[in-house]
Formats: C-alpha cells, sequence, structure tokens
C-alpha cells in the first residue's frame, strides 16, 4: 500500500505537449506511472509520447478513467486548471507550478467545497516536487532513484529537502511508502494534516518524517492532530533556525511574520505534542532510524 | 511587493476612499510650489520610505508656511531615515508627500490581510488607531474587531456596518465608513494585496473620514495582471543585492556570518543554513538558484555571493530533481576560472546526474573541496572558515 497514488492509477498531464510537461511526462512513464493521455486546449485529437490528447479534462476522464492529473500549467491559468480538473472527477491533482496568485488558491480552494466530502478533489501543491510512491509510481518532477520501497511516510513543504530526507534514510537503508511535497506557498491546495491522516489509515506506513519550514500555522496545527490522533510515530524538523524575521526566504510562504511563525517556536511545538524532533537537517535520516528501532516489531522497515 | 503611501492613497481614491488633497515632490522647490497649488493653511511633508513608524523619526512634519514645506522636504530628501523598522542602515528618501493637514477628532486602524489559517481574507479594525497593530493587541487586545471575508461573495455591507458601529462612530459617520471600509476590501481582492493597512483612518468634527496614511504590499505572484501597479516598484527602497538577484530570477537575503552559500531549493537552503550552524559557523546568505540552474545562473550566483565582503568560505550544495549535478558543476567549474575565486570552496553534489558532476569537479584540478553529504559539507565549509579566522 501507499497512499494517494500507485501502480494502478491512470493519470493524464495538464500541459501535456509542453517541454518540460513532456521530459517529465517522459520520466513518469519511464517510473511506471501509467500516464493514460494528457490536455493540451486546440490539440485535442493529436497523439505525444503515443497516448492521446484531449481538449478538456472533461474529454480526457470520459475517454482514458483518469483519475489523478499533473498540472504543467504556467500561473497566470493555473487555478482555472485546478478547478477544470476539479469540476472533470479527477481525484487528485497535483500542480509543480511556481508564482500563483494567493487569491487564485483561495479561490480553487473555495470552489472545491462545492463538491461533498465524498466526492472532493485533493490538491497537491502548487510550487512542489510532486508526489512519489516509492516503486510504484510518481506524479511530479523528483529524482525517482533516490526513493526505496519502505514503511516509512515524507509530507515536506520543501521539494529539496524532501529529497535530502529520503537520501538520507536510503543511505541507512530504509525506504519510503510515499513522499509528498505540499509546497512553499502560503496557500496550500491540501496541508500536512491533510497527509498526515492519510498515512495514519495506511496499513503499510510506520512511520511519518514531517519537514516543515518558517511561516504559517500549518505545521503546528499538524503536530496537534498527531498528539491527540496519530497512532504512528511522527518524526519532524522545521527548516529555517537562522531565518531573520520579516524576510523572505525564497518561498512566498517562508517568512515569519507573526508569533509561533520562526522554525525554533515550531519545533519547540512538535516536541511538545509528541514528536520526535530531528536536531539538524543532516540527521534526518539517522532520526527516523531511531524511531523505527524503538518500534515493538520492526515488520520488514529495511527492504 | 511594497508600494509607497502616495502610490496606496492613489489607488485606494480610485474605490472611494476618501484621502486628503496632495502630490508627491522630489525636490523642496516642487514641494513647496505644490502647497500652494493645494492651498490650504497647514500641510504635512512626508517621506515616502517602505517602512512605518516615520512620524517618531521626523519622517513626517506639520507645516504652516511654504517656507516650513520647502525646509521640511529639504530636510528629508537625500537624506537615509532610520526608523524603528527600517534597520540601522534605513532607507533612502527620494520623494516627500505633501497633504493639506487637517484636524482629526479620532484615530482610527483599518486593515486586510491574508491570512492564512483561515485560508481567506481577514479585516482587523481597533478604535486605537494611531500606534501598531501588534502594540494595540498588547496593550488594548479588547479594541480589535475582526471579520472573514468569505471569497465567494466578498466582503458584505453588514459585516462593515458591525465593524462601523464597533468603533463607536455616528450614524453619519457609519454610512461613510461602511463606504470606506468596503471600498478598501475592493481595492485589496482587485489589486491582489496581501496586506493593507490604513493606519490611522481619521474622523473628522464633520464627521468625515479619512485615509491619512496607508501601507499595502501587492503579491508579486499577481503582478503580471496589474502592469500599473507593477511600475510602482521602488527600487531605491530594497536591498541592492536582493534586488539584483530577483531581476536574474536568484532569491538572495544577506545575512551576518562568513560562509557564503549556494543552494537549490528554498527550503534545503534554509536547511543549509542551519546545519552550518549546528556545526558552529555563521552563513553569510540565503541563495536558491532555482530549478533548472544553467551554467550561467550559477556563475550570476557566485558573482552575488561574492559581493558580500565577509564571505569567507562558499558552500555549494545542490540536490538535483529538475536540476542536473554536471550542469552545476560545469557552471562551478566556468565560475570558478571567469571570477578568480580567491576563497575556500565546498561543493556538495547530489540527486540527478550526481557521479558525472563529481567526476567534472575532481577533474577540474581546482582547488575545490568536495563533500558527499550535508554534514560533511557543513562541516568543512566550517572549517575551512575557521582555518583563516586562527591560521594554525
Amino acid at each position: 500500500m501507499s497512499i494517494l497514488i500507485d501502480e494502478k492509477t491512470k493519470v493524464i498531464l495538464q500541459g501535456f505537449t509542453g517541454d518540460k510537461a513532456t521530459f517529465h511526462a517522459r520520466e513518469m512513464i519511464a517510473y511506471g506511472t501509467q500516464v493514460v493521455g494528457g490536455v493540451t486546449p486546440g490539440k485535442g485529437g493529436q497523439t505525444h509520447l503515443g497516448r492521446p490528447v484531449f481538449n478538456t479534462v472533461k474529454e480526457a476522464v470520459a475517454a482514458t478513467g483518469a483519475t489523478a492529473s499533473l498540472a504543467f500549467v504556467p500561473p497566470a491559468y493555473a487555478a482555472d486548471s485546478l478547478m477544470e480538473a476539479a469540476d472533470a472527477g479527477i481525484r487528485l491533482v497535483c500542480t509543480i507550478t511556481d508564482g500563483i496568485p494567493a487569491q487564485d488558491m483561495m479561490k480553487v480552494k473555495r470552489y472545491l467545497m462545492r463538491y461533498p466530502k465524498d466526492r472532493r478533489t485533493m490538491v497537491v501543491g502548487p510550487n512542489c516536487a510532486g508526489i512519489i510512491s516509492a516503486g510504484k509510481a510518481m506524479l511530479g518532477i523528483m529524482p525517482g532513484h533516490i526513493y526505496r520501497r519502505g514503511n516509512v511516510g515524507i509530507v515536506s513543504r520543501s521539494g529539496t529537502l524532501g529529497y535530502e530526507a529520503a537520501a538520507q534514510m536510503n543511505a541507512l537503508r530504509i525506504g519510503q511508502t510515499t513522499s509528498v511535497g505540499i509546497g512553499g506557498d502560503p496557500i496550500n491546495g491540501s496541508s500536512f494534516l491533510d497527509h498526515l491522516m492519510l498515512f495514519e489509515q495506511d496499513p503499510e506506513t510506520e512511520a511519518v518524517v514531517m519537514i516543515g519550514e518558517i511561516g504559517g500555522p500549518q505545521e503546528a496545527e499538524a503536530a496537534l492532530w498527531v498528539k491527540e490522533h496519530m497512532t504512528k510515530p511522527v518524526i519532524g524538523y522545521v527548516a529555517g533556525l537562522t531565518a531573520p524575521k520579516g524576510r523572505r526566504m525564497g518561498h512566498a510562504g517562508a517568512i515569519i511574520s507573526t508569533a509561533g511563525d520562526s522554525a525554533a517556536e515550531k519545533a519547540e511545538i512538535m516536541r511538545e505534542y509528541g514528536l520526535t524532533v530531528a536536531p539538524s537537517a543532516s540527521e534526518l535520516g539517522s532520526t527516523v532510524a531511531a524511531v523505527l528501532r524503538k518500534l515493538p516489531a520492526a515488520r520488514g522497515a529495511r527492504s | 511587493m511594497d508600494i509607497h503611501e502616495y502610490h496606496a492613497k492613489e489607488l485606494l481614491a480610485g474605490y472611494g476612499v476618501p484621502i486628503q488633497p496632495g502630490k508627491v515632490a522630489f525636490s523642496a522647490d516642487q514641494a513647496s510650489f505644490i502647497a500652494s497649488e493645494l492651498g490650504g493653511w497647514h500641510w504635512a511633508v512626508k517621506a515616502q520610505i517602505h517602512s512605518g513608524a516615520r512620524g517618531k523619526a521626523g519622517g513626517i512634519k506639520l507645516c504652516r508656511t511654504y517656507h516650513e514645506v520647502h525646509d521640511a522636504a529639504k530636510g528629508m530628501l537625500g537624506r537615509r531615515l532610520v526608523t524603528a523598522q527600517t534597520g540601522p542602515e534605513g532607507k533612502i528618501v527620494q520623494r516627500v508627500y505633501v497633504e493639506v493637514a487637517e484636524k482629526f477628532e479620532r484615530e482610527l486602524y483599518l486593515g486586510f490581510v491574508m491570512d492564512r489559517k483561515a485560508e481567506r481574507v481577514r479585516l482587523i479594525a481597533s478604535a486605537h488607531g494611531g500606534m501598531d497593530i501588534e502594540e494595540i493587541a498588547r496593550t488594548s487586545p479588547g479594541s480589535i474587531l475582526q471579520a472573514i471575508v468569505e471569497p465567494a461573495v466578498g466582503l458584505l455591507p453588514f459585516q462593515a456596518r458591525e465593524i462601523a458601529f464597533g468603533l463607536g462612530l455616528n450614524l453619519k459617520q457609519v454610512s461613510r465608513a461602511v463606504t470606506t471600509i468596503l471600498g478598501a476590501y475592493r481595492a485589496f481582492r482587485d489589486l491582489d494585496a496581501s496586506m493593507l493597512e490604513i493606519n490611522p483612518l481619521v474622523v473628522t468634527r464633520d464627521d468625515r473620514i479619512i485615509a491619512l496614511d496607508a501601507k499595502m504590499t501587492i503579491d508579486d505572484n499577481a503582478l503580471f495582471r496589474h502592469s500599473n501597479v507593477a511600475e510602482m516598484r521602488d527600487l531605491s527602497q530594497e536591498d541592492p543585492r536582493e534586488a539584483e538577484a530577483s531581476q536574474d530570477n536568484l532569491s538572495y537575503v544577506g545575512l551576518d556570518g562568513d560562509i557564503g552559500c549556494i543552494i537549490n531549493g528554498a527550503g534545503l537552503a534554509m536547511a543549509t543554513m542551519d546545519t552550518i550552524k549546528y556545526a558552529g559557523g555563521e552563513p553569510a546568505n540565503f541563495l536558491d538558484v532555482g530549478g533548472g540552474a544553467s551554467p550561467e545562473r550559477v556563475a550570476k550566483a557566485f558573482k552575488l555571493v561574492l559581493s558580500d565582503a565577509n564571505v569567507k568560505v562558499i558552500l555549494v550544495n545542490i540536490f538535483a530533481g529538475i536540476n542536473r549535478c554536471d550542469w552545476v558543476a560545469q557552471g562551478v567549474v566556468q565560475a570558478v576560472r571567469d571570477i578568480g575565486i580567491k576563497v575556500p570552496l565546498v561543493v556538495r553534489l547530489a540527486g540527478t546526474n550526481e557521479e558525472e558532476g563529481r567526476k567534472i569537479i575532481a577533474e577540474s584540478g581546482l582547488p575545490i573541496i568536495s563533500a558527499e553529504t550535508l554534514a560533511e559539507a557543513a562541516e568543512r565549509a566550517v572549517a575551512a572558515a575557521g582555518s583563516r579566522h586562527v591560521p594554525t
């Protein structure tokens, strides 16, 4: 098992025929992902990478039965593409796009509320590396070879810091179920909490690594949920101890603007709620290993 | 992106928010001429810098004659104004705003922010205007009124009315305040602001409501659809290195340490800086080269980092996903040869094409210190910085 995607998930790409989308679609296919087609308005009827191209997401869903989408759409049109996917019945849409206006994301989130919870689309991103279920499928831009199948889930705001965690775990022969990048924007499609809830329900996941950064209330909210509801151990880390207040550190969302936003405060909240906090980013892997060793029955946590 | 008070007011006026007659001046002569043109008996001369707390720092002067306007403008223009919010280096005053001054009865606070928890726009108001909102929250938390805007319908008149009555305004003032609050919200929404603060919003003796100051931050990501606002950018108010970096699509923030950092990804950049600190060093900067780091971009990153005279070591940490280590390595080698880097250089490459990348570095024959892991990279950088502090 894994969360969100596996080798059976039928995937389309929005903005399929663009250069970057083409490059990453090839990588996704090579990884074993079932890419069943794509959407580029105006290019419907053509074939790209041996797969059909459609004008609208609705047509793509009707013809292919796709349930997940990776949106490679420029910032100005990205919000529209996410809402189009939701309207067409896509259950999971991930967007890599960096630079979507915050008010557009606010609209997207409001739009998703039109659908009852059991039919509601989950948006992952924007400004993220995507989702990978190790050894099964990839909906994103990460280097697939650094992941190995295993029993630890990763959820991270930062893409490259998520890679760093996976690589350190890999070096210690610890594998992953799924790794999710939720993105560095102030308003995300889905939060740490959304994914922790999925990892909690996934029978194969035995522990979760949650990698946050400065800015915003999400890490604290997720940590509280861990304390109250989570039965699996969670390893936490918050990047940005050295970040000054009021200065934006690259990500649109990475800025300390109110009390509780700093890395030290968030790490303290995590500790208080029973998470194991990695003392530094270079000890993510070893901290996970130490937590796994303490699990009652190491049910093949190593591959 | 922050904009100047006079720009914010000009925008707000277009949405029906009342402001005092005023104009911007770039010289003292122009300032006194504007005062004569505006008419009236008193004028406020206000330094236009991207900072609050100007009043206490001498950036706002009340003048009774054209001469006083001239002198006030002369005293401000060309100087660096240091306020509680600018940091010790202050900000350069290149323009002043001359505004007709008016007596008022009350000072209120009106603000809008993008609330990340609610994922909605939040309106904040208080009957205690004139001081900053954190101070109001500390000294009279009970005076803070709030409303959350439902994005599907926008701010509703009843919400503005509740706020206006909550501020203790009389009937005549309430109807004007409602127009002002709704107008300010429309400006916030239409212009993709992430923060708008009208502080103070004043009530005059004849029951008028006026925005006496305005601070506005626009979402950088939305500037593509507001070219009129994008033109209001004033580079003189930004850190020169950060502004230069942003033009090359690099994200840079200067700090006080001596280990220069070149990293891909904001999260990894912050984590690397933290690891440097954990290993006993101090990072000199945050720098995210982003995805698709071409050799040219890497070279620009080196130049930027080296423009900080405190830098004693440079640490390059790349975890390539969308990037490729061999390209980055070529960029590093080329930069070292072209720029002639004299400080020790620690390079860690991981991810896509890491073997090829490491090979390029090793075969270059340059004195580059290689590292395989994040911990190694940080320790070697700290050691290299230390060895120059204390020669052994």
